[in-house]
Formats: structure tokens, C-alpha cells, sequence
């Protein structure tokens, strides 16, 4: 392909290439701090391709292809190419990623424990562990938290972090450093996004794992509430939240069975970030 | 071309040790996108290779093996459901190799259960299966119509809780094509596995492989189905039974191609090819560094050609008329 680029994040390395020069300077910088060797071995090539004959010119719009790939996915116009590039990175892991449980869910750590926390989209999960990142966490991603399969721990899958609507604000007022976030990409399928390039201490330690602690259920725009989560039940959320749980069969069960028995859960409802932060600092407070 | 570079591999697997970081990197997309990983990974089990390429292996090695523990009971469950009619299933395809437990399925990628029932009890055979959880994914009345009259298989089910596809043929080529193979001498010579399975004997099983390969379909997937062409050579003892049968089904010339492109491909080269041959083969070795088909244009050609081998030009052009209409385009 035209404009390529060799890139690590946690434990996955992705070869993205691209019809267009845009998204690749885009990733470029802003994973300035992220292993780019262009020599080394890919697990995954991401493609970004012109939509049709004429795409690469005209109305030029992307279609995401790569290693693995949805055969209906609606392509996206050029200026949403970043979006595109992680999108397509993303695509790879839910498909592909066997080397850990990979839980649709984000994570933090302190003191060697990650607090773990998964919920549908707008649930917040993302927001605060970003928030989180900022105060004295470390921040092990806001996609996706990978379950090793031998011993437990998660690993850290810190990406960019996808900022959408109002949380972009949020952060904006949290992080002092325009140079951390990416360009505005506005009206994309999923709203106006921005990306935050994590904490430098998140990248250098993208390799280190932690042991988990605590999981949470966040439920956004809810008056305040916290009640435990039985283990079954969270057994079968995360079942669900997971990508690649049926796909790994008897490891799977065992990984996500252990976890679910050696980490306490519960659901918390909050109406503001504020409110959650004290929440988790509380709960933080009795399981650490 | 790094397709090329995929299949010089796997001839050669103790060639891996020389190869550069670029070089890995198009051979695995390229397998990828030819669906070889899971066979690039068996033949490379024991060789050394770098630790980044070892793990991907690894992953492509558990995905097929889950993948043919699947497949088999897709075919468990498929035997179960016919048993009540006297009906014992043939196994077709990738499942055949894996219940038979032979060289083409080691590593091997397994999509849908094909299986193989007499003609003149596919009516019986589909609703039985009906009965027993598979639904109908073509909702399309044409489709559904030109599967009964024309194709080779019933339209394809889909199993409701198991979400796992099942294709019925009743004979190996479209009613359409050119040849007409003797679907009643491959139920009477086909052969008992045991667990009430029963696959292909090893002559008709290469005599398919070739039909599906050569008299039918765009040649997408072809270097994934040469390599089980080649495998099954390889098993085959009686070398003129499969002559035989290739001439009573029609499909002697067929079977010379799959030879020479299989021994040119994964075999020492040293048959003779013809120029048509040749464009086979650029076909077939067409995926490049990020695993795309880089002769589009060949591919389309191919494509028509698929056509024209399953249909009559008259009939092709209502059929692409009424397919168009419904908003169906090619590529």
C-alpha cells in the first residue's frame, strides 16, 4: 500500500496501511511514543482502501479491510480516516486476539491492581478510566482488558483514548495539554470524537500487567446506587462483553471462572463524573 | 507476489529460517486471506521460526483444531437427524478429511457441514432436518426456486441455536454444468467411517475436490482447495481407479489440469503446463503483500467464466437481468 505504518500497543502489533497519506501521519504522531519498527513482524495488517474505483479521488471514502474483516461494514469518508485506522485496529482484536479473554471493557491500576470496568456504550466506562488516568492511576486502556489465560492478570491494551461528545469536553477541562489530543472529527457514526493520547506512564508500562481487584458495572445518567453483582451474573455479562470467550473454549471458561471468583463485583450507578470518582475511591478504599 | 513466496513454503518449509520480517509479513496476510494459516501452521510445527510468527502460528493451530471439533459435530448432529430415515449422510469436503482423519484436514480451516444424500430423498432428508433446528437463510423466492431447479444442492440451512450453516447436495456440479457427474456411483462406492458417518471413496473424493475447484465456482479459495487436491494425491493407491472414475464422470481433462497445477504449485514442477494452465496460475498466486487480490481484472474474468460454466449464455443473461434488478452487483 501507498503510506504504511508498523505499530505496538500492548501486545499486538498492527501493520495499517493506506491509500491516503492523512490517517498514516495522523497515527504517526500522535503514537509518537508507541514501538513504530517498521521491521518488525505483524499480527495484524489493517487496510484502508478507497471504497470504490473512483474513492481514492472523488468523495474519497474508506472502507476498513484488513487481516480479518465484517463484510457489510459501511464505509466512512476520509476526514474520519483516523477513526477509520483505529476502528479497523479494534476489528482485529474482537476477531482475531486469542492469547488472552479479551473483555469489551476498560481499565486502571494502583499499587500492582487493576480496577476493571465494563458496560455498554455510554455506560462511561471509557470517561472515567481516562479521568482515572489523571489522578494517580495508571491507565491500562478504555477498549478492551485482556485476561491472561495462565494466571489471571489483565494486560494493558492502552490505545488512544476514543473521547465522544461530552466526554471530550470532560477531558479537555481535565488534561492541561492540547498536544495530548488528536484532531476533531465531527458528525462520525458514533458522534464527534476526539482522540487523548494516554499518560506517558500508561505507554512505558504497556507491557505490564496487573492482578484485578475490583470489578464495576458503571451505569451513567442513574441516581446514585451501588449494589453487588452475584457471580453468575457477572459471569454472564462478561461473557457477553467478551469477543472471544466461545472462541477460546475450555481456556476461556477457566480464565473467566477464576476471575469472576477471585474478584468482587458491583453494579454502580452514578449521575455525575464527580460523583463516580467518589464512589470508586470509596469502594477502592475496602477492597485494597 | 507473496502468495508465491506462501506456497514456495510450504513446499519447503525448511526455507522458513532465511526469511526477512517483509517477507513474513505478506506470507501470513496472504495466508490469511487464502484461508492456509491453520495449514501453514501444522506444516510448520516443528521448524524453527521467529517468536512474533510462532505465536500467531499457535493461535491459527487452536482456531482449527476448535474449528474441526466443530465440524464434527455439526456432522454428529446432522447423522442423528437423518438416522430416523434409514439416511446415512455423506460427508463432503473438509469435514470428509477430518472425519477420515486424512493430511488435507490437518490445520485446516472448516466452514460449512456438506453433505451428500440420493436425489430422490433430499425431500425427506430436508424435513427432517427442518425438524431438528435448521431454518432457511435465502428468504429470496428466485434464489430459493433456482437453488430446487438448478443447483446441485438445496439452499443452504442454517441451524437455529447452533448458528452453524449445512449445504445438501444430491449430486457435486450444478444441473447446469457441462459435466454430469454420476451421483448415483458416488453414494453406491462411497465408504463407512464408523460413528454412522460415511465420506467419498479416495478416487470420487479427489474427483470433487477437482469439480468444485475447476468445473465450478471463480477460483476464489483455489490455492486453499489445490492443497487438498494435492493431499489427497498423495493417500490415493490406486492411481488408475481414479482415471476411471474421473472418465465416467466426466471430468478426465479436469483431473489433468488439477494434476499439473497441483505438482507446479506444491509439487516439484516438472509437469508441463499449457498456456491456459498459466493463467490459472497467475490467478491463483494473485494476493499480494497485504493480502489482496491484485488482478482484479483476472479475477473478474474468472468470474464470468463461472458463469458461463454453470449456465447456458441464454439462461446466464435472465439470471443476471433478474439478479441486477434485485440490486446484486459482481466484485
Amino acid at each position: 500500500m501507498r503510506h504504511s505504518l508498523t505499530l505496538a500497543i500492548g501486545p499486538a502489533t498492527f501493520r495499517i496501511g493506506s491509500a491516503w497519506e492523512q490517517p498514516i501521519a495522523q497515527l504517526r504522531a500522535l503514537y509518537a511514543a508507541y514501538p513504530q519498527d517498521a521491521a518488525a513482524i505483524a499480527d495484524y495488517a489493517v487496510r484502508l482502501e478507497p471504497a470504490g474505483p473512483l474513492r481514492r479521488w472523488w468523495r474519497p471514502s474508506v472502507r476498513i479491510a484488513g487481516d480479518h474483516m465484517l463484510p457489510d461494514a459501511a464505509p466512512m469518508a476520509l476526514r474520519h480516516g483516523l477513526l477509520a485506522a483505529e476502528m479497523g485496529m479494534n476489528l482485529q482484536m474482537a476477531l482475531g486476539w486469542r492469547r488472552h479473554l479479551l473483555i469489551h471493557a476498560s481499565s486502571v491500576e494502583k499499587g500492582g491492581r487493576a480496577l476493571v470496568m465494563t458496560g455498554e456504550s455510554g455506560s462511561g466506562k471509557s470517561t472515567l478510566a481516562a479521568l482515572l488516568g489523571e489522578r494517580g492511576w495508571r491507565f491500562m486502556g478504555d477498549e478492551f482488558a485482556l485476561l491472561d489465560l495462565a494466571d489471571g492478570r489483565v494486560h494493558p491494551f492502552p490505545r488512544l483514548v476514543s473521547l465522544k461528545n461530552a466526554a471530550i469536553g470532560v477531558m479537555r477541562a481535565e488534561v492541561n495539554d492540547a498536544t495530548r489530543f488528536g484532531p476533531m472529527m465531527r458528525e462520525t457514526p458514533k458522534g464527534d470524537i476526539v482522540h487523548l493520547i494516554p499518560p506517558q506512564d500508561s505507554i512505558a508500562r504497556m507491557r505490564e500487567p496487573a492482578r484485578p481487584a475490583l470489578l464495576l458495572f458503571p451505569r451513567y445518567g442513574f441516581a446514585r446506587d451501588v449494589r453487588p453483582v452475584g457471580q453468575g451474573e457477572a459471569f454472564m455479562r462478561l461473557t457477553q462483553a467478551s469477543t472471544n470467550y466461545v472462541a477460546l473454549g475450555e481456556a476461556g471458561f477457566d480464565a473467566l471462572h477464576r476471575f469472576v471468583t477471585g474478584v468482587p463485583a458491583l453494579a454502580v450507578d452514578y449521575e455525575s463524573g464527580a460523583a463516580a470518582l467518589d464512589i470508586i475511591d470509596a469502594l477502592w478504599g475496602e477492597v485494597a | 507476489m507473496s502468495a508465491a513466496a506462501l506456497v514456495q513454503l510450504m513446499r519447503t518449509p525448511e526455507s522458513a529460517a532465511a526469511l526477512r520480517a517483509d517477507q513474513w509479513n505478506g506470507i501470513l496476510s496472504a495466508a490469511r486471506a487464502e484461508r492456509l494459516l491453520g495449514t501453514l501452521a501444522a506444516l510448520l510445527e516443528y521448524v524453527a521460526v521467529p517468536d512474533a510468527v510462532r505465536a500467531i502460528l499457535a493461535d491459527a493451530r487452536r482456531d482449527a483444531e476448535r474449528e474441526q471439533r466443530i465440524a464434527l459435530w455439526e456432522a454428529n448432529r446432522a447423522v442423528e437427524a437423518l438416522a430416523p430415515l434409514g439416511l446415512e449422510p455423506i460427508l463432503l469436503k473438509g469435514a470428509a478429511y477430518a472425519a477420515a482423519g486424512l493430511n488435507a484436514a490437518r490445520g485446516r480451516m472448516i466452514g460449512d457441514l456438506d453433505i451428500l444424500v440420493p436425489r430422490d430423498r433430499l425431500e425427506e432428508a430436508e424435513g427432517a432436518l427442518l425438524a431438528a433446528g435448521w431454518e432457511w437463510v435465502k428468504p429470496d423466492p428466485y434464489d430459493d426456486a433456482y437453488y430446487r431447479r438448478w443447483m446441485h444442492e438445496l439452499p443452504p440451512l442454517i441451524h437455529r441455536e447452533r448458528d452453524r450453516m449445512i449445504d445438501v447436495h444430491h449430486t457435486i456440479l450444478p444441473l447446469t454444468a457441462r459435466p454430469r457427474p454420476d451421483a448415483a456411483a458416488l453414494i453406491a462406492q462411497s465408504v463407512e467411517i464408523g460413528g454412522g458417518l460415511r465420506v467419498l471413496s479416495p478416487a470420487d473424493r479427489i474427483i470433487h475436490a477437482v469439480a468444485h475447484m475447476l468445473a465450478d465456482g471463480d477460483l476464489s479459495g483455489g490455492l486453499r482447495n489445490l492443497w487438498d487436491i494435492k493431499c489427497l494425491f498423495a493417500e490415493i493407491e490406486d492411481k488408475s481407479e481414479l482415471e476411471r472414475r474421473a472418465a465416467r464422470h466426466g471430468l478426465t481433462a479436469h483431473l489433468a489440469r488439477a494434476r499439473r497445477l497441483a505438482d507446479h504449485v506444491y509439487g516439484q514442477g516438472e509437469t508441463r503446463v499449457t498456456l491456459a494452465d498459466r493463467v490459472f496460475l497467475r490467478r491463483l498466486l494473485s494476493r499480494d503483500a497485504w493480502g489482496r487480490d491484485s488482478r482484479k481484472w483476472l479475477g473478474l474474468a474468472f468470474y464470468i467464466r463461472s458463469h458461463l460454466l454453470r449456465m447456458p449464455p441464454l439462461m446466464l443473461i435472465r439470471h443476471l437481468w433478474t439478479k441486477w434488478r434485485k440490486g446484486h452487483r459482481p466484485v
